[in-house]
Formats: structure tokens, sequence, C-alpha cells
């Protein structure tokens, strides 16, 4: 392949991301060599296997790729609102949404999510760590290699344009040649392996590793909303598995399951994809339900209202969600009794969610509300969700969805449920459980300004978009050439340069937090900590716990402040089992990477020796009996000591 | 803490509700030109009523508890029951409500989708027999075929009023979807298949129809306009064609079907005979034929687009 | 993690981390199903589309399949005395019979792989149909599986020799029967699923 097709040409834009690119780089670099970092670098976060400092890299990739997603996001909103400009053209916009998409799901929101569940789940089920914290590292190691072999189709071989579902045949190999669409494949199929390993790993730890006397109905909500989306990971994803395998089949070596030759069935795609696609949205709002419950009731400072309601009624939504995916093609002619059947069924699932938001307003009833940022990011979600929820039902009634399908109306919608669903949870949940991680809060005053910024932007975009759709003005347009649509059109990329400038605002506030806020003394940051993530000190030593409390009861840490007790019981102190780090996963998932960027240019024999190399890591490791070293009684004394001012 | 209150100027934001609803008169779904958009309508406006419903009760009670609970100095510590946290009461109501909901939603749903099954039955209907159109789509053009009258027309649509019409769905290439929103909901247009899709104008008029369903660069410029006119008028028009426009020859049709853009074209015979996208044999017609023309790219950019418009 | 050892029961049960492994492989195996279910699923859509290439009745040989039932069953039942050995403490027993165990693994391999030439020849590719593709991907990701699981069980057993029978070997031991014993279930599976019916109609 020459040199001139490997890289993307012809487009400023690329050049400057190129660019940009290349100076980032060399100037990370250059700062690592100049303050003599990559040992500290090596040493304390590539090769680590503890789950509070992968649960950070999680949330730091997460937010580059916010970044990236939101870069996407604007530039698709500055051409649809200035079509006059001709900023985009067609192909380039059409690679634009299909990044956008696949960045806000596979690469912002679920590694967002599972980046808290990585920090806070052990912690809140007095664990020490993961069941498997080798795996937790391959995991993200693997999450991080598919996003970034994901993100360089930008100036390598070109982006994918068929969309983030990448509907049959258009992206198979006759309609889309080149090796934008093997981006999108081989990155979804190396970090849908890594969130499937942690799936497990999480289920395990969840299911294995409680403290004491905790039962399931003990756990703490998010820890519940954690077990539950690790249910649906664990049997939506080999879904998504088998159809990325099945279409790279397709195209490399020129399988006939999805083509239009060979009697292939280019359809059995959609029904693939959903099948894992729409468990896959709840994976990404369930665990948001779970922290928006915590943030509430601790700035309530009340108990959950309707603990076992809210955990059956999200396992409810989990068998549910399994149920419905066709209401994703109502429009494909199956009939009007299929259609029926999967109208009921998606109309169903909202009777679970409307009980989960009526025991949060009933949690603030008789509460005495405290508005901190997550707080905000919480009450704002309840609104804002709603109007996403009543309009999935609209969607559902599949007699009213042939209008609505494939327009703006459609695009309202889950943009109502993802961003005051997830996202706003993601930006809850950081800035709660900020402390935790960091020693330090976010400063409330900025935190209010990104929180208000984001909100009212959020509305203005978004809203107008119902109406468009209505007008009929379908989704994934690349420009806005019917004179009707354009003032609604600008005003909703008004409200997104809002969420631009919240996004920035929140941003710096992390900076400004790191140099100015207070550092904080006790375990418990805001005062009303009620489960047992907060019974700790801050920074939390790297074995969590140095005795792990006998639970029973929800809300566990409520009663220890009553009675004073904490997890450093000198009399009971024990030596702690930890994992040794390593380097192995790290090696382990590059050589897959290899492998699947040779696959995306159709290198076979690169991909073979790829292949190999991580097999034989794998063989190593299966030789390697590292099983850990004990911490030793003194050891944690001393750590302890400091860190509570004995 | 203190609690804030609102920043004045977020009252507009009700006020620009007011505008867009007034606005709503003219938009295109809620303005339906025919039956099958008519019960759309009736159905999406019959269920707006329960949204509504279910947003004026949640907003109220969020404002209420976010109001009345805000953490305040002097607050009366007898509405503050930290321990408060069950009433299986009001659970089985918020559980009940909704499902009573969900089942008032799901019969007309049934109905209507049952319905829509059929061609729609109307008062001044000149004919309950519907006339049969083939609509088959190729990278980023729409083919309409009348086998009864015998013609074909490229990106444009003419149609009587008055009288079912009974769209038969496929495509030559990518999964697509005939849509003319003020006529009713779309379907989608699949090679190897063939879906059915029932309309009816009862207005005359212009109206703008499209692939709803993305299929590559030339989605955007895959428009057309449909002419309901009366059926005199119609059956003049067909005439027309017939006398006045060439036959369509499979060479012709093979050159169409290369992904591109055309202008409007009218032919007086159907390429139904040619080709069957919607069998197993056919469907793989245009890749096979074409396969290397589909990563050549068309640099299609708005003003392209303005041009291509300017056929309709 | 705690290290706390019990004294009796199966070593492999011993520790809490044999006993979180033996729990993490069976949910893994809990997503396996669902890998194998989806297959079986394009497969089940897929049945009949086989255009111009031979019809699956034509090529499938009783026989021959047959044979590669009877070789995988046997090798689960080997399996199971194998692990059945080393429940009593017997390495040797265990490394004998999970030799005899991959031997009959490779002896399916070998069929499977002259099954698949043999198709080639008479015409049945991946690419020849949308059918064959379902065929070839469904048997071939069992065929990998089981390759998988032979790589895997010799490393083990040069782990045996090594350290001898362990908390960790034995438990390694227990996890990759388990496994064996999912393909030989999924193989039942294909056999009567892909085979049987295939021959008939
Ligand atoms: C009340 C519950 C919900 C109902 C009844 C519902 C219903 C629907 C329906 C029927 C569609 C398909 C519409 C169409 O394509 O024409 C849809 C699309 C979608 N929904 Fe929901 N939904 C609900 C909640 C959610 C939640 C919680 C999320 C995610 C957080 C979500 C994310 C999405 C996404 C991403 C799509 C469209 C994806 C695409 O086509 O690109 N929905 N929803
Ligand atoms: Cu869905």
């Amino acid at each position: 392949m020459a040199l001139d097709e490997f890289f993307v040409t012809g487009e400023p834009l690329i050049y400057a991301g190129m660019v940009s690119i290349a100076l980032v780089t060399s100037a990370i670099i250059f700062l690592l060599t100049y303050f003599k970092k990559w040992g500290w670098l090596w040493r304390e976060w590539l090769t680590t296997v503890d789950h509070k400092k992968i649960g950070i890299m999680y949330i730091l990739s997460a937010l580059v790729m916010l970044f990236r997603g939101g870069a996407d996001a604007l530039m698709m909103r500055t051409q649809l609102a200035f079509p006059g400009l001709e900023f985009l053209d067609s192909q380039h916009y059409n690679e634009i949404f299909t990044t956008h998409g696949t960045v806000m799901i596979i690469f912002m929101a679920m590694p967002f999510l599972i980046g808290l569940m990585n920090i806070i789940v052990p912690l809140q089920i007095g664990a020490r760590d993961f069941a498997f914290p080798f795996v937790n590292a391959v995991s993200f190691w693997a999450f991080f290699l598919g996003a970034m072999l994901f993100n360089i189709s930008f100036v390598i071989g070109g982006s994918p344009d068929a969309g983030w579902t990448s509907y049959t045949p258009l992206a198979g190999a006759a309609m889309s040649p080149g090796p934008g669409q093997n981006f999108y494949l081989m990155g979804l199929q190396l970090s849908g392996i890594g969130t499937l390993a942690t799936g497990i790993n999480l289920m395990v730890t969840i299911l294995k590793m409680r403290a004491p006397g905790m039962k399931l109905f003990h756990m703490p909500i998010f820890t519940w909303s954690t077990l539950v989306t690790c249910f649906i990971i664990v049997f939506a994803f080999p879904i998504l598995t088998v159809a990325l395998a099945l279409m790279t089949i397709d195209r490399i070596f020129g399988a006939q399951f999805f083509t239009l030759t060979g009697e292939g069935l280019p359809m059995m795609w959609a029904n693939l994809f959903w099948m894992w696609g729409h468990p896959e949205v709840y994976i990404v709002i369930l665990p948001a339900f779970g922290i928006f419950s915590e943030v509430i009731a601790t700035f309530a400072k009340k108990r959950l209202f309707g603990y076992n309601a809210m955990v059956w009624s999200m396992i409810i939504i989990a068998l549910l969600s399994f149920l419905v995916w066709v209401h994703h093609f109502f429009t494909m002619g199956a009939g009007a009794f299929v259609n029926s059947v999967f109208s009921v069924s998606t109309m169903l699932i909202a009777v679970p969610t409307g009980v989960k938001i009526f025991n949060w307003l009933a949690t603030l009833y008789k509460s005495r509300i405290e508005f901190t940022v997550p707080m905000l990011w919480s009450l704002a979600f309840i609104p804002s969700f709603i109007l996403g929820g009543v309009t999935g039902v609209m969607l559902g009634m599949a007699a009213a969805d042939y209008q609505f399908h494939n327009s703006y109306f459609l695009i309202a919608h889950f943009h109502y449920v993802l961003i005051a669903g997830t996202v706003f949870a993601c930006f809850a949940g950081l800035v709660y459980w900020y402390p935790k991680m960091f020693g330090h809060k976010m400063n409330e005053r900025i935190g209010k300004w990104a929180f208000w910024l984001f909100l009212i932007g959020f509305h203005i975009c978004f809203f107008p978009q119902y109406f468009l759709g209505l007008d009929g003005m379908p989704r994934r347009l690349f420009i806005t050439n019917i004179a009707e649509w354009l003032p609604l059109n600008v005003i909703s990329t008004v409200g997104a340069f809002g969420m631009g400038a919240g996004f920035a605002v929140f941003v710096f506030n992390i900076y400004y937090s790191y140099r100015y806020s207070e550092r904080e003394k006790t375990g418990d940051a805001w005062g009303h900590g009620r489960t047992l993530e907060w019974s700790t000190t801050t920074p939390v030593p790297f074995y969590n716990f140095a005795t792990v409390p006998y639970v029973d009861e929800i809300d566990p840490y409520v009663r220890m402040k009553e009675e004073g007790k904490t997890t450093f019981d000198e009399k009971k102190l024990k030596p702690i089992h930890m994992p040794s780090y390593s380097g192995q996963p790290i090696i382990m998932m590059s050589f897959f990477a290899l492998a699947s960027f040779a696959l995306v240019f159709e290198w076979i024999p690169l991909a073979i020796a790829g292949l190999l190399g991580g097999v034989a890591c794998m063989a190593f490791r299966s030789f390697d009996y590292d099983d850990g070293y004990y911490v030793q009684v003194d050891e944690i004394k001393r750590t302890e000591r400091k860190a509570r001012g004995l | 803490m203190k609690f804030k209150p609102l920043p004045k100027w977020l009252g507009l934001l009700p006020l620009s509700l007011i505008i867009f609803l007034s606005g709503c008169g003219q938009m295109t779904v809620l303005n339906p030109k025919g039956p099958v958009a008519q019960s759309q309508y009736d159905l999406i406006m019959y269920s707006l009523w329960f949204m509504l419903g279910i947003i004026v009760v949640v907003f109220g009670l969020f404002l209420y508890m976010v109001v009345k609970y805000r953490d305040r100095p002097g607050r009366d510590e007898s509405d503050y029951d930290p321990n408060l946290h069950g009433n299986t009461m009001i659970e089985i109501v918020w559980t009940v409500i909704p499902l009573i909901i969900i089942v008032l939603l799901s019969v007309p749903t049934v109905t209507t989708l049952f319905d829509l099954e059929e061609p729609p039955v109307t008062e001044n209907q000149t004919t309950e027999e519907p006339l049969v159109i083939h609509a088959t789509t190729a990278d980023w053009k729409w083919f309409f075929s009348y086998p009864e009258q015998g013609i074909e027309t490229v990106n444009y649509l003419h149609i009587p009023t008055d009288r079912p019409i009974e769209f038969k769905l496929t495509s030559a290439d990518a999964m697509t979807a005939l849509w003319i929103p003020a006529l009713g909901g779309q379907k989608y247009n699949m090679a190897g298949m063939m879906t059915k899709l029932y309309l009816q104008a009862d207005e005359e008029g212009v109206y703008d129809g499209r692939n709803s369903n993305f299929n590559g660069e030339g989605f955007a410029a895959q428009t057309f306009k449909v002419h309901a006119e009366s059926e005199d008028n119609f059956n003049a028009w067909v005439e027309d064609i017939k006398n006045e426009s060439p036959e369509l020859t499979m060479d012709q049709y093979n050159e169409l079907l290369k992904p591109g853009l055309t202008e409007k074209m009218s032919f007086s015979s159907t390429h139904l005979e040619y080709v069957q996208h919607h069998s197993n044999e056919g469907m793989g017609y245009t890749v096979e034929r074409f396969r290397e023309l589909y990563g050549e790219k068309l640099h299609l950019d708005a003003d392209e687009v303005e041009h291509q418009e300017t056929f309709d | 993690m705690s290290a706390e050892e019990r004294t009796t029961g199966p070593l492999e049960y011993r520790t809490e981390a044999g006993r979180m492994s033996i729990l993490g492989f069976w949910i893994f195996l809990g997503a396996e199903v669902v890998l194998f279910a989806t297959l079986f699923a394009t497969y089940a859509v897929l049945f009949g589309r086989t255009a111009d290439a031979p019809h699956p009745a034509e090529l499938f040989e009783p026989s021959m399949t047959l044979i590669m039932t009877f070789l995988l069953l046997t090798s689960s039942f080997t399996c199971g005395i194998a692990i059945h050995e080393m429940r009593r403490g017997n390495a040797k027993g265990l490394a004998t019979w999970l030799i005899i165990t991959l031997l009959l693994g490779l002896g399916f391999l070998g069929a499977e792989i002259y099954e698949f030439v043999h198709y080639v020849h008479e015409g049945a590719t991946l690419p020849s149909s949308a059918y064959w593709s379902s065929f070839f991907v469904l048997a071939g990701t069992h065929g990998l599986h089981v390759t998988l699981g032979i790589g895997w069980a010799t490393l083990l057993l040069i782990q045996l020799a090594r350290r001898g029978l362990t908390n960790v070997t034995s438990r390694k031991f227990f996890i990759v029967s388990l496994y064996w014993h999912f393909l030989d279930v999924v193989w039942i599976f294909i056999f009567t699923g892909i085979y049987l019916i295939g021959m008939v109609i």
C-alpha cells in the first residue's frame, strides 16, 4: 500500500488533526523524558492492577473521548446551522457522525461508568480489590487500545462512514471498501472483549467478596446496579462479538453472511446488532440510575425510598431489555403482529423506569436537600430524563414510530436519555466521588457554572430537535437544505456550544481544584456518607480497608458513625494479601492490538504474528505463579495512623 | 446552604416553548394530508395527552419536593424524616397507574398497526382498488414503476388523490426507506425483499418525499417530489408519458443503476422485466456489476445537493 | 483477597481464590453459551441459502460425523476419569487420562480438518454461500475452541510435571475439564442441529 493511501490526505481539518496529534505526542514524550517520569509511569500506572488506579485511567480516557466525540458534535452542529459555509462535505460529515456515535457510546459512556465501578464497587462492598485484578488490567488495556485503534482511523486509512449502527449491506465489503469499516470492527471487538471480561470480573467480585455479613439485599444500590449491568454485559456482549466477527469474516475472508451475493442476509446484521444494542443502552443507563440513587440519598440526608423496589425494577428492566430489540426497526415490515408484540414489550419497560422515578421523588419527600454540584446533576436528571422517557414510549408505539423513525425526533429521544441519564450521572458520580479518588473536592462555584451551562445548553440543543423530527427532518443529513428547518437548527447549534462551554468549564475545574482546593482530612468528604466507601481514609490506602467491618444492614456507615466505629481496629489487624503489579497485561494486549491493526489493513501474516504473540503471552501467564504478597501489620498501622492523624 | 433563586431569564424558556408549539400547525407530520398520516397523527396526539399528563405530574411533584424540602435555616424539624423508606400502598399505586397507561396506549397502537397493513378506506375514494407502484432505490435515486400503466419515472412521483397507493418497495443495493411525511410513515426498501406500504393523498398538492435511511454519500440528495393530482390530471399525465417518453432499455437501466446522482426522467416502459431486485437471484445484480464503483467518492457538498434540487 | 485455606474438600475449592476462579469460569461459560447460541441462530436463519453451492445433504456423511462424535464423547468421558484421578490425589492417573483425552481431541480435529477439506473440494467453501459461511464459522469456532483447549491442557500438563498437584494446579485442571465438557455439549448440538438435520432435509 502506498504511503498516500495509508495516510488520509486532502483535508485541511485532518492535516490540522495530524499536526496536533504529532505535537501533543512529542510534548508528552518530551515532558516524560525531561522530568524523568518514564519509570514512574511504568511502575505506577502502566503495570498497575490496583482497581482505583485502573478506574482513574478509565475515567481519564473517557474524558478524552468525550472531548473527541464532543468536537465531532460541534463540527456537525456548525455544518447544520451554517450550510452555506460548506464547512463539511457529505463524506466528511458521514465519517464524523459515525465516529461521534461510536466514540460516545463505546469509548466514552461505557468506560466512564466502568471506571466509576472500578473505583467504587470494591470500596462499597468492603473488598480489597477485584476478584481478578490481573484480568481487570487486561480489560482496561483491551478497551484503551481498542479506543486508540478506532481513533487513529482519523489519520491513517480513513474513518468508518456507515453510522455507529453500521447496517449492512452498506457497511459490507462491496459498498464500503477500504480499511475504514475495519477500524470500526476491530476497535469494537478489542474493547468489547475487555468489557465482557470486566463484566465477569465484577460479577464474581460482587458475589464473592462482600464484607462479612453483607447480604445481597444489604448492598449499596450502585453496587446492585453494577451487578445487574454485569449480567446484561455477560449475556449481550457475546452477541456483539459474534456480529462483529461475522462482518469481519465477510469483509476480509469473503464470507456471505450480510452480503447481497451468495444469498446473504443483510437484515440479519440489524437483528444481531440490536440484540446487543438495546441491552447496551441499558448497560449505560442502569449504573447511572445507581449513581443517582446514591447521590440523592446522600444529599437528601435520608434513606433511599423503596430499596427493594429499586432493585427489582432494575432486574426487570434488565430482563425486558433483551425482549425489545425489534423496536429499532419496526419499519422493516415484519408485520402487524410482530410489531404489536414488540411495541407492548417496549412500552412495558417504562413501568419499572417510572417506579424508579417515583422512588427518587419519594426519597426527596421529607428530606433536607443540600444543593451540592453532584446533587444538582442528579436533580436535573429527573425532569430531563422524563422528557426522554415519554418520547421513548411514543417511539415504542410502532404505528407512530413509522413517522418518528430515522428522524430528528429519534435523535432527540436518545440524547435526552443518554445525556440527561448517562452523562449527567457520569458528572454527578465523578464530582461526588472525586474527593475519594484525588483527596480534594472539585470547586463548587465553578462546578455550578459548568452545570448550568451544560444543562441549559443541553435543553436548547435537543428540545428543538423533537420538532425538527416532526417536521420531517431525517437524521444523518449533512445539510439543512429546507428553509423551514434552519431556525431550529441554529438554536440547536447555540445549545450545543453551550454544552461545549459547560464541558470546558468542567475540565478547567479539574485543574483549578487540583491547584486550589482544600485537601481532605477525613474519609467522609461530604459529611453525609452512608456507605462503606466513605468509611476508609482519604486518600484510600492501596489495601482499601485495614479491617473490614461487619455489615448487616443497608447504609452501614450511618451506624458506624453513630457508634464511632472505623475501619481501623488495631486488635483485629492481620497481614493483608495483595496482588502484585504486572507488565503482562499491557504487553499481551499490545500484541492483540497489533493483530487487530494488521487485520484492519488485511495484512494477514502480521495479524497472525500478533495473534501468536498474544497467545504466547497468555501461555506465559499460565506459568506465572506469582500470587501476590502480604502487607505486614506494622506497615498497615503506620499507614493508618498517619492517614487518621493518630 | 442558601437556596439561590433561579436566574430570571429562565422564565423565557416556557416562552420559547410556546413559540415552538405555535409552529406545530406547519409541522409536516402534524399536518396530515392523507388517511394514513391522519391515523398516525391521531395516535400521536392521543399519546401526547398522556405524555403531557405524566410530565405535569412528575414536574409538579419534583418542584414541590425540591422547593419544600430544601435545606434552609430555620426549617421545621418535624417534616424531616430520615428513616422514611417505604410505603406499600403508594408503591402499588405508582406501579399500577403506569401499567394502565400502557394498556391504554397499546390498544390503539395495535389496532392502528393492523389497519395500516390494509389499503386505507375513506369516504370519497374514487376506487378502493389500490394503484400499484413499484418504488425501487439505487444509490442515490428513486425509480417509480407503474406496471398497469407501463411507465416509469426517476426521482419524481405522480399519484392520483383519493385512491390508495400500494407501494412495492425494494432496493437495488443499500437499504433505504420511503418516507413521505405528509402522507404517512416510512418503510424500508431492501434488496432481496419486497415490502408493502399503503399511502393515500386526500388533498392535491406537491409533497416532499425522500429516502430517510442513511445509505452513503448521496443520501441527502435522494429526495423526490410527490405530485398528488386529480384522477383526470393523473391519467392525462400518464398519457403524456406514454406518448412522449422513450422506452427504458436494459442498457440504460444498467447505466442508471451505477452509484451516482441523476436528474428526473420518465420512460414509457418499466425495468421490471429486466431484473427482480427483490428475489434471491436479483439482489446482487447491482453490486456484482458495479462493485468497483462504490469505492469512488462523489465529493458531494451543499452546492451540488442544491443543484440536484433544482431539477425537482 | 483472603488467603485462608480450608483443609478439607477438593483441593481446587480450598482457597477463596480457587472458588472465585471457578465461579468466574462458570460465568464465562454462560457467555460462551450466548456466543454459540448466536452462531446457531445465524445458522438456522441462513439454512437453505446455499445459492449455487452444493446442498448439505449431498455432502454430509453419517460415518464421518459419527466417528467425530464418538471421539469427542469418549474424550469427555476420559476427561472425567482424569479429574476423578485428580480428586484421588493421583497425579499420574490424571496425566495419563488427560493425555488420552487430548489424543482423542486431536483425532477429532484431524477428522474435522479432513471433512472441511473434502467439502471445499466439492465446492462448498466459506465464500460460496451464506449457508456455507455459517456452517464453517459455527463448526470452525467449535474446532478452534477444541484447538485452544488442547494447547491449554498441554501447558497444564507441563505445570503438573513441574509442581505436582497443588491448590492451584488442581484448580486449573478442574477448569480445563469444565471447558472440555462444555465443548462436548456444544458438539452434541452441532451434531444434531447441523449434521442430523442437514442430512435429513
Ligand atoms: C422509557 C424507556 C425507553 C423506551 C420506551 C425507548 C424506546 C425506544 C425506541 C422505540 C427506539 C427506536 C426508535 C426508532 O428507531 O424509530 C429507541 C431508540 C433509541 N433509544 Fe430508547 N427507549 C427508552 C429508553 C432509552 C434509554 C434509557 C436509552 C439509553 C440510555 C435509550 C437509548 C436509545 C438509543 C441510543 C436509540 C437509538 C439508536 C439509533 O438508532 O442510533 N433509550 N428507543
Ligand atoms: Cu432500544
